[in-house]
């Protein structure tokens, strides 16, 4: 049974070409994909998120609890709202899933966890926070909506209460407050985002996102779907869950290890198995590649290297780049001349360090 | 949804193909297809002189999104390919049944048309898919 978000009916009437998403009816596009990726790296689109899915914990033992659950250590988060980028991990230190971590209070933290792994994550935060009297409570009631692009913190601040204006307009970056929207809509913003471009995601009661997403189309942001979604977070050189890594990678063989604190003395879940695996030396790394010549790099294709063989994760067309750019998991070591396999043909890419592109510009050597 | 034209036959795999007045056979992909697709980013275009199979793998178009092959309606061999394609893609979203046709074939046996869907079968089909 395929789900549906609340504002299923408004992306219908505005002609999305609907597909399933991880058990979810959404928008691919509305029109033109490429359209939609360009909107947002120039001006400011927006982005149905709400199968996401949104989790509270409260309890006075939740930090705690944190410290245990996630790689990344929840005491970088120091003052009220602040975000943190983090993975959970199981036993054997592959990724179970990515999230964010806000902290909200010093007995309430919100997660918001990917909608592919809703039961898989449901039970892994449930199982472990017991031992740590945590209340776990999914928040269905919530939508949620992603605005970006260079102009998008300006429109939505300008729908936002007056007296909201200045204190969310200095909201930092990997943080969040609530606000006033319009009719007087109680919203959680959050300076995050999955394009590389700065904006808000912006979560509001069900029964008001439908508002909510028409007076932001009122203010000139434009409707994108999930495909110019994957390719934005694809430039900006961010992991998805399910094709970058999964249950069996470690956040090492994802270039996640920037997302690992090994704080002195904290016992998180996969902590072991990650020192491990490091103190052997990794054997997989996920580079970057690049395809100059025409052609288009997708997952599962076979990539060539001096150490062996590895695979492409994502892989697609660039629209920013006007080129195929993908991530690969490759043999560690010196790669050699790298080539790619597409359809039989062994086409030569260029490895490079990523994102590709930063603030709407190609970075250096891609 | 633009109209079908009815002078067009069709594979089930969205293909079409219209015998021009000197008896050359144009072949390119559906409005439809262009639109399941999504935008298109490449063409792999077949060599001038090649010769094909009716259902065989011809040409690739590659969307952001996916890469298809596309078959020939026809068997023969290829006289002529849209070049225009190398740099415009985006030429079968926007006119497929016209400019954005992909390559033209010297059928060797016109019979093989008759085994294809004329429009109203193809408009029939497309219409079950949707639902």
């Amino acid at each position: 049974m395929t789900e549906k978000t609340v504002l299923n009916d408004t992306h219908r009437a505005l002609g999305a070409r609907m597909v399933d998403f991880g058990g979810w009816d959404m928008p691919i596009n509305y029109g033109s994909q490429i359209e939609e990726h360009h909107v947002v790296r120039r001006d400011a689109g927006m982005f149905d998120v709400s199968h996401m899915t949104v989790v509270d914990l409260h309890g006075p033992r939740t930090r705690e609890f944190l410290r245990h659950l996630v790689a990344n250590s929840v005491d970088k988060l120091k003052v009220q709202g602040k975000a943190l980028y983090t993975c959970m991990l199981n036993e054997q230190g592959g990724v179970v899933d990515d999230l964010i971590v806000y902290f909200l209070g010093e007995e309430f933290f919100r997660l918001v966890v990917n909608a592919a792994t809703r039961a898989k994550d449901l039970a892994w935060i449930e199982q472990h926070a017991k031992a740590f009297d945590v209340q776990v409570k999914e928040r269905p009631d919530f939508a949620m909506i992603a605005v970006q692009g260079p102009n998008a913190r300006a429109k939505v601040i300008g729908l936002l209460a007056e007296v909201d204006h200045e204190r969310i307009g200095k909201l930092g970056k990997f943080a969040a407050a609530a606000a006033q929207g319009p009719h007087g809509m109680p919203l959680f913003v959050a300076r995050t985002g999955y394009t590389g471009e700065d904006g808000f995601e912006i979560v509001v009661p069900q029964d008001q996102a439908v508002a909510l997403w028409d007076a932001l189309v009122a203010a000139g942001v434009a409707p994108a779907g999930l495909g110019a979604r994957d390719t934005l977070r694809l430039e900006a050189g961010m992991n998805l869950y399910g094709q970058d890594m999964d249950d069996d990678v470690s956040p090492w063989e994802a270039n996640l290890g920037w997302t690992i604190a090994l704080d002195e003395g904290r016992d998180f879940i996969g902590r072991k198995a990650l020192e491990a695996q490091k103190a052997d030396g990794v054997k997989r790394v996920m580079v970057g590649l690049v395809l100059d010549d025409k052609g288009v790099l997708r997952h599962g294709q076979t990539v060539l290297t001096a150490n062996g063989p590895g695979e492409i994760l994502s892989g697609s067309f660039a629209p920013t780049l006007n080129k195929a750019v993908a991530f690969a998991r490759i043999p560690a070591g010196e790669p050699g001349e790298v080539r790619v396999d597409i359809r039989g043909r062994e086409v030569p890419v260029r490895v490079v360090k990523y994102p590709f592109v930063r603030d709407g510009k190609p970075c250096e050597g891609v | 949804m633009s109209e079908i034209p009815g002078d067009l036959k069709f594979l089930k795999s969205h293909e079409w193909a219209r015998v021009e007045d000197d008896g050359l056979v144009r072949v390119g992909i559906s409005d439809h297809a262009q639109g399941q697709l999504g935008d298109l980013v490449y063409v792999e275009l077949p060599e001038i002189g090649a010769s094909v199979q009716a259902g065989h793998g011809v040409a690739v178009v590659e969307s952001v999104k996916a890469a298809s092959d596309i078959y020939s309606p026809v068997s023969g061999e290829i006289v002529a390919v849209n070049e225009n394609l190398n740099d415009k893609p985006e030429t079968i979203n926007e006119d497929a049944f016209g400019d954005g046709w992909i390559f033209l074939v010297r059928a060797s046996d016109r019979g093989e048309l008759g085994e294809l869907l004329d429009a109203d079968a193809y408009a029939e089909l497309i219409e079950n898919e949707d639902h």
